[in-house]
């Protein structure tokens, strides 16, 4: 084994240039902690207000996820979720954006968005997919807060839309709730957005929001109606359906109208109070200004009668029965049924209004006066023979007996006069009464002559007939036997004609085959036309082979 | 335990090349010296070594904590946006049941990491003490530190990768949070940091000691 010499190591080379300073390597950390004091002071500042709101359950909400949205825009986010310490509601802790502060003011609301369907509008649709998330409108208020009370429901206005609000009083709620529209001329222009039951228990108080522009048409004298659902009535008048639209049929609303439009008509203030009508006409009637109240005493049956029919003077309403009630005249031993209706004396005369006072109440009374010691009677009459309803009409009866009107009583009273079905009433009395004095009994024993009279007649008639069959019979036999064979004949005939007109018939065959052969020879014909056309001189020299 | 303490290329008048392993006869000046090979620098160790391993190590340390805090990955679908930080992507992933992908995750993007920057930490303390404790185990640690360094991206890449693909508009969209960057910078600047690392440093002071 020979030894290899060692390979010699190579010398190594001397560099010119200096080493750098290796101090920039320092720099990595020193930007590394530029970044993350930046990152940290940045989300520091960015970091938003936290606030508390109070809701009566939790429902859609969850911590870390459900968002605190403004116009729809994200301003924050929930963190926390919890029971509060009396377990009576939920208390939510939300982180919201630096941006988001000045919205938090002392009436800033918030609600839950969730999907909502409440007849008129089906809303937070989106939320079905996205989860529901909370709401928030901001207030006027400049006063800041960080603890709110949630809303149960979405404020049906946000405090941003211009418009007023103004106040509705009406007996009951009717079919109203909030969120129903308030239509002018059938065009939604608001909502109800609040309701509440009157301390006392009676009656209702509504709030409800006009919109801009249309809260202009809101003068100080404006009627207010429920233009709820389908207006069902039967009265005198028969069975009315009265709907506003299709949405207040299922909903219910409000309409409303100036009572007197025009420019120099003040405007209504806001927040200003008005009555809530039951219904149109209910509106309508209150535009009288002058109601008087009078009693009618009765002593026919008032079925059929109902508060709100109407008072009629020859076709037109002038008033209507406020109340119906049943009295004991102790004196006379009488049930009487004093009836008071509203009258309004300013529907009977043009020139009644621009009076007032005293002076024109007196005028009033004296003109009454006069007409009832003319015949004018209040009387109980029929409106629908179908339904029986009654109204009252007034109207002048010359040869009633005389009656005046005691305007010391409260309230007066008006003479009345039997109705037409009191007086159908009495007139049938009389007929019955009549019958009752004819003599029945001889009417009877004259009938029963005749009928005895009658009997004799038949048999003899019966007898007539029986000889008239058996002189008859034997040529009626003949007769139909004749017949009978004369049709068998006919019948005959008849399928000999079905069998040649059939389409399989030989005869039928033979024709359409002849039909068919005139076609062809027609077709020919007309071949030969054509070519003789084109070519005439073969009359004379005879068809070409070639040119076959 | 017997501590074998071998001699240094110096000591034998000698260089080796970082770059190509070539073994040279040193000059009488101990800078400035080149590879006759591949003229790359020679030097006894690699030049500050520490100082670098620790500058990069401290700007990990500081990233790292962005990378935990910040989301790493807002994913917004038709449903839901959800913006994760990788804690939470952990957390999501485990209670939907994806516990085995969950544990992965962790392991990656927070066991691995931090282990790394504990790992570098010692190491570089450990060498700048001159300590002679457990150089074995130390060097293990070190080659355990570079072999699992890359493994640390699986989560950007996963991420990229989302981001690229998941882009149908309105549907399902998925961004790369602000966490990812500096997520990748931790990663990225751990591997340099055990890249500057000289492990031959670890047994330097062993051989100090046996010198007297």
């Amino acid at each position: 084994m020979t030894e290899k010499p060692a390979p010699a190591v190579p010398q190594a080379f001397l560099e010119r240039r200096r080493y750098r300073s290796s101090q920039l390597i320092w720099l990595v950390p020193i930007i590394a902690a530029v970044i993350g004091l930046s990152l940290a002071v940045k989300s520091y500042y960015e970091q938003g207000p936290t606030i508390t709101i109070t809701f009566k359950s939790g429902e859609g909400i969850e911590a870390g996820k459900t968002k605190l949205k403004f116009k729809d825009v994200q301003v924050g986010v929930v963190q926390a979720v919890s029971i509060a310490k009396n377990n009576s509601h939920v208390v939510v802790t939300a982180k919201l954006d630096k941006e988001a502060k000045k919205l938090l003011v002392a009436d800033t609301r918030f609600w839950v968005v969730s999907p909502r369907i409440s007849g008129s509008n089906i809303s937070g649709l989106s939320t079905l997919m996205g989860g529901s998330y909370i709401g928030l409108d901001v207030g006027v208020s400049k006063e800041a807060c960080h603890e709110f009370v949630g809303l149960e429901r979405p404020p049906a206005v946000r405090t941003d839309e211009p418009g007023r609000q103004f106040i509705l009083r009406a007996p009951d709620l009717g079919s109203l709730s909030i969120g129903s529209p308030v239509y002018f001329r059938r065009l939604q222009v608001g909502e109800v957005i609040a309701y509440e039951l009157n301390k006392d228990g009676r009656g209702v108080t509504f709030i409800i929001f006009i919109r801009a522009p249309y809260d202009g048409y809101v003068k100080e004298k404006t009627l207010f109606w429920q233009a709820s659902g389908i207006e069902l009535s039967l009265d005198a008048d028969g069975v009315k359906v009265n709907t506003q639209s299709m949405v207040s049929v299922l909903l219910g609303g409000i309409a409303f109208l100036p009572q007197e439009d025009g420019p120099d008509i003040a405007l209504a203030a806001a927040n200003q109070a008005f009555t809530l009508f039951y219904s149109m006409e209910d509106a309508l009637k209150h535009t009288d200004t002058v109601v008087e109240t009078y009693q009618l005493l009765f002593r026919e049956s008032v079925r059929g009668l109902s508060v709100g029919a109407p008072v009629d003077l020859r076709g037109v309403t002038i008033g209507e029965v406020s109340e119906i009630g049943l009295a004991l005249d102790s004196a006379r031993k009488e049930i009487m049924m004093p009836v008071e209706i509203r009258f309004y004396p300013e529907r009977l005369q043009t020139n009644y209004r621009g009076k007032s006072g005293k002076k024109a109440a007196l005028d009033h009374q004296k003109l009454l006066s006069g007409l009832v010691a003319k015949g004018l009677r209040a009387q109980l009459k029929t409106g629908n023979l179908l339904t029986g309803q009654l109204y009252v009409g007034l109207d002048f009866f010359p040869n009633a007996a005389r009656a005046t009107i005691d305007w010391q009583a409260n309230p007066p009273q008006l003479p009345t006069e039997a109705g037409d079905l009191g007086r159908l009433q009495s007139s049938l009395i009389q007929i019955a009464q009549k019958l009752e004095r004819m003599p029945l009994a001889e009417l009877a024993a004259d009938a029963r002559k005749t009928m005895q009279n009658l009997d004799t007649t038949l048999v003899n008639a019966d007898r007539l007939l029986h000889g008239l069959e058996e002189s008859m019979l034997p040529e009626a036999r003949q007769l139909v036997s004749e017949t009978r064979n004369t049709m068998e004949e006919l019948r005959l005939t008849l399928t000999a004609v079905h069998q040649t007109l059939a389409a399989d018939a030989p005869l039928q065959h033979d024709l359409r085959e002849a039909l068919r052969e005139m076609g062809r020879a027609a077709q020919s014909l007309r071949s030969l036309g054509e070519y003789l056309e084109r070519h005439p001189e073969s009359l004379f020299q005879g068809k070409k082979e070639d040119e076959k | 335990m017997q501590r074998r303490v071998h001699p240094t290329p110096e000591e034998l008048g000698l260089a080796s090349c970082h770059v190509c392993g070539l073994i040279s006869k040193r000059l009488e000046s101990d800078v400035g010296l080149l590879c006759p090979r591949c003229l790359s620098r020679l030097h006894r160790r690699k030049p500050y070594s520490i100082e670098s391993c620790w500058a990069l190590t401290i700007a990990a340390l500081i990233l790292y904590i962005p990378a935990n805090l910040l989301p790493i990955m807002e994913t917004g679908s038709l449903l839901s946006y959800r913006r994760d930080t990788i804690m939470s992507g952990i957390v999501h992933l485990w209670h939907t049941g994806a516990w085995g992908i969950a544990a992965i995750v962790f392991i990656a993007s927070i066991v691995v990491p931090l282990f790394k920057l504990l790992a570098l930490a010692l190491l570089l303390v450990s060498v700048q003490r001159q300590s002679t404790w457990w150089p074995m185990q130390r060097m293990r640690l070190y080659r355990l530190v570079e072999l699992v360094g890359r493994w640390s991206m699986l989560d950007i890449y996963v991420v990229t990768f989302l981001a690229a693909l998941v882009q149908i508009s309105s549907l399902a969209t998925v961004r790369v949070g602000n966490g990812a960057i500096a997520f990748g910078a931790v990663v990225v600047l751990t591997m340099f940091a055990a890249m500057k690392f000289d492990p031959r440093l670890i047994w330097d002071p062993l051989r100090n000691e046996n010198l007297p």
